[in-house]
């Protein structure tokens, strides 16, 4: 770029602002779903109308208790975690967490998953008219109880009916968040595009183990947990690069986001958004420290609009 | 309920094993209550990832470096060398930059004024107990039950006398005070004080004891637990106990760090807290 060109960018504020699936975002950065609560819980922190989007913890039809504890533990540069997707449930969540959410002037993206396909699609029916609502973000890493425990993600088939039947019952945005646990995941990301997905989300967590050498037992209760954190960037990285160069809707990128650049890597290879997981736990004003960084790098290298950084990759 | 950036204003090994370490916390004196704690973070540093709890000891003023400057305000905890984070934490120095989140949690009930008030603390578990016996004491007899399994495991006890604290020490290879558990001091006391409320922090084992003894009792308990913690303050979900009527068909769990750390015994179930069985299902 021109230095002439590149000095007046500079003086300018540069535009962070992002589409997705139809909804307008200030900037690209959320939260990761089960690492912000229900939003109220960083409150104190952080101001929520800073935020892209928020995205809350992942809902069921019915209230789920979780598992039993230790849920996480930490491992190097990561985390492991099996929380149990413990939730409110989607009524609970309407009526008491939602007028708090619905304050803000960001998009709130509602989280949520099923044990069976009628599930999925039941809640997503009672989320279609709530108002506040920008988009649902459906977690397809989850064991079919009705097909053999089959996690749907992990399956194309699978994961294209349960989008599929989703898609029906929903006229909101529909992001399908992908699981990283499976070969292929091009095979993956088009059967839910197929679908009917507006947009892909990835990574979920790895599933990983620790063990305690003392005691001879899994760290976690669980036995198998999620790692997450910065050890899983760079596959979280690789994993969205495939999946932008697979599928024509837009991806959301996470995976091991703390800082700036971290975000940055997801952008340059094609991802429209981030989201930032375990670092909230770290510095509950770590979205905060990302958009500002952005802002940052883009004044610095005289780049006037994010959406130009987007998918700029160099091979 | 804030994140400081913030440094450190000393910090002292002050039994073998056991460290403190007093940090600059503006607001403190104010907003922490007995029985609080923060979430600890080495600034710039990775390893260890996730914060760490630490119970606050105290919160006070000290005289500025300089004259004519503001008094500083600052918090104390106390420390075990127990693992990654803290072996990190014994080699800060004076000035190294830290953060605090904080100060969190339901802290303790001070209870009805004028009634007797027996403390028990089991090892690094008095930390929470110190700032509770300043408010008590203002009001109530008090008197401190600490136990440890060594004479190491016995720490600032000397600053809950100068409280006017009654103190009682027991250590189980009696290497000081009386040998044996703290928890058969506990049956004495009560004996002779059966109106008396407590307040416990310690190992599993102990809260456990003293749970049973208070319960036999009709004695009124407050407990402070400790849970693995992520984010400290209810969004993780990481640091949940089992609370009161809990079953596998009516799940009712708590969270350690905002309903929490400290609950009344009738809160908890006591018959799960220890059990630690796997229940399947799925992650997150
Ligand atoms: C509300 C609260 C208040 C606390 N107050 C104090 C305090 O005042 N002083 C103090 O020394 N410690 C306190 N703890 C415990 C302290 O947080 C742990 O000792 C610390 O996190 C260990 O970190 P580490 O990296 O050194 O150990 P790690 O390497 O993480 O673990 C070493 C060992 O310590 C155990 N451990 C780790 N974290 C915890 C934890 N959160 N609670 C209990 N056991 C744990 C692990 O199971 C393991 O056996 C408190 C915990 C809580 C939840
Ligand atoms: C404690 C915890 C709870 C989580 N809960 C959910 C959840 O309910 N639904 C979901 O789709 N993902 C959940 N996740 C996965 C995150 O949203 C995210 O995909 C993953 O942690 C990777 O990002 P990170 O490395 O930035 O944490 C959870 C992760 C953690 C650490
Ligand atoms: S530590 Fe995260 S909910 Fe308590």
């Amino acid at each position: 770029m021109a230095t002439q060109h590149k000095q007046q960018v500079k003086n300018k504020r540069p535009s962070l602002s992002v589409e997705i699936a139809g909804l307008k975002l200030k900037n690209p950065v959320m939260p990761a779903s089960g690492t912000f609560g229900y939003g109220e819980e960083y409150a104190p922190y952080l101001d929520l109308n800073g935020l892209g989007a928020i995205v809350t913890k992942g809902l069921s039809l019915n209230p789920r208790a979780g598992n039993n504890t230790p849920r996480i533990c930490e491992t190097v540069s990561g985390m492991l975690n099996a929380i149990g997707l413990q939730n409110v449930g989607i009524d609970a969540f309407i009526e008491h967490k939602m007028p708090f959410l619905d304050q803000f002037d960001t998009p709130v993206i509602v989280n949520f998953f099923g044990n069976t396909q009628e599930e999925y699609g039941e809640v997503a029916a009672r989320l279609d008219d709530v108002p506040g609502v920008g988009a649902l973000e459906m977690n397809i890493s989850c064991p079919n109880v009705k097909h053999g425990g089959i996690v749907f993600g992990t399956d194309a088939a699978a994961a294209h009916q349960v989008v599929s039947s989703v898609r029906k019952r929903t006229g909101k945005p529909l992001i399908v968040k992908l699981t990283p646990n499976v070969t292929d995941i091009q095979v993956l990301a088009k059967a839910v595009e197929d679908a009917g997905a507006d947009a892909i989300s990835l990574i979920n967590t790895l599933t990983g183990m620790a063990v305690d050498v003392k005691t001879r037992k899994p760290r976690l209760a669980n036995t198998i947990g999620g790692l997450s954190g910065p050890a899983i960037r760079p596959i979280a990285v690789r994993l969205v690069h495939q999946v932008v160069q697979a599928v024509n809707v837009p991806v959301i990128g996470i995976g091991g986001i703390s800082r700036a650049i971290d975000a940055l890597e997801f952008l340059i290879v094609g991802a429209s958004a981030v989201q930032v997981g375990t670092a909230n736990f770290v510095d509950p004003n770590a979205m905060q420290t990302v958009i500002d960084g952005l802002e940052e790098f883009c004044r610095n290298e005289g780049v006037a609009d994010i959406n130009d950084l987007i998918g700029t990759l160099e091979v | 309920m804030k994140n400081h950036k913030t440094i450190i204003l000393s910090n002292q090994e002050i039994s073998p094993g056991y460290y403190r370490m007093r940090i600059l916390a503006p607001e403190y004196s104010r907003l922490a209550k007995p029985g609080q704690f923060v979430m600890f973070r080495v600034q710039r540093s990775l390893p260890p990832l996730l914060r760490r709890p630490f119970g606050i000891f105290r919160a006070g003023f000290m005289a500025s470096d300089c004259d004519g400057m503001a008094e500083k305000e600052f918090i104390e905890i106390l420390y075990k060398v127990v693992g990654s984070g803290t072996e990190i934490m014994q080699e800060l120095h004076q000035g190294d930059r830290v953060e605090l989140l904080g100060p969190l949690g339901r802290g303790f009930d001070l209870g009805d004024p004028h009634e007797e008030k027996i403390l028990v603390g089991g090892g690094i578990g008095l930390v929470p107990l110190y700032m509770l016996a300043e408010k008590l004491i203002e009001t109530s007899q008090v008197r401190l039950l600490m136990g440890g399994r060594t004479r190491n495991d016995i720490i600032t006890v000397t600053e809950f006398e100068r409280l006017g604290v009654e103190t009682y020490v027991s250590t189980e290879d009696g290497s000081l005070g009386e040998e044996g558990l703290v928890t058969q001091v506990l049956q004495r006391k009560l004996d002779k004080y059966p109106k008396a409320s407590v307040y416990a922090c310690g190992p599993m084992p102990m809260i456990d004891a003293v749970q049973r003894i208070c319960a036999e009792r009709g004695t009124s308990l407050q407990v402070s637990l400790e849970a693995l913690m992520a984010c400290g303050v209810g969004a993780c979900l990481g640091c949940v106990v089992k609370g009161a009527g809990h079953s596998t068909e009516n799940p009712r769990y708590l969270c350690t760090c905002k309903e929490g750390p400290v609950f009344y015994a009738e809160e908890l179930d006591w018959n799960r807290l220890e059990q630690q069985n796997s229940a399947g299902g799925g992650c997150h």
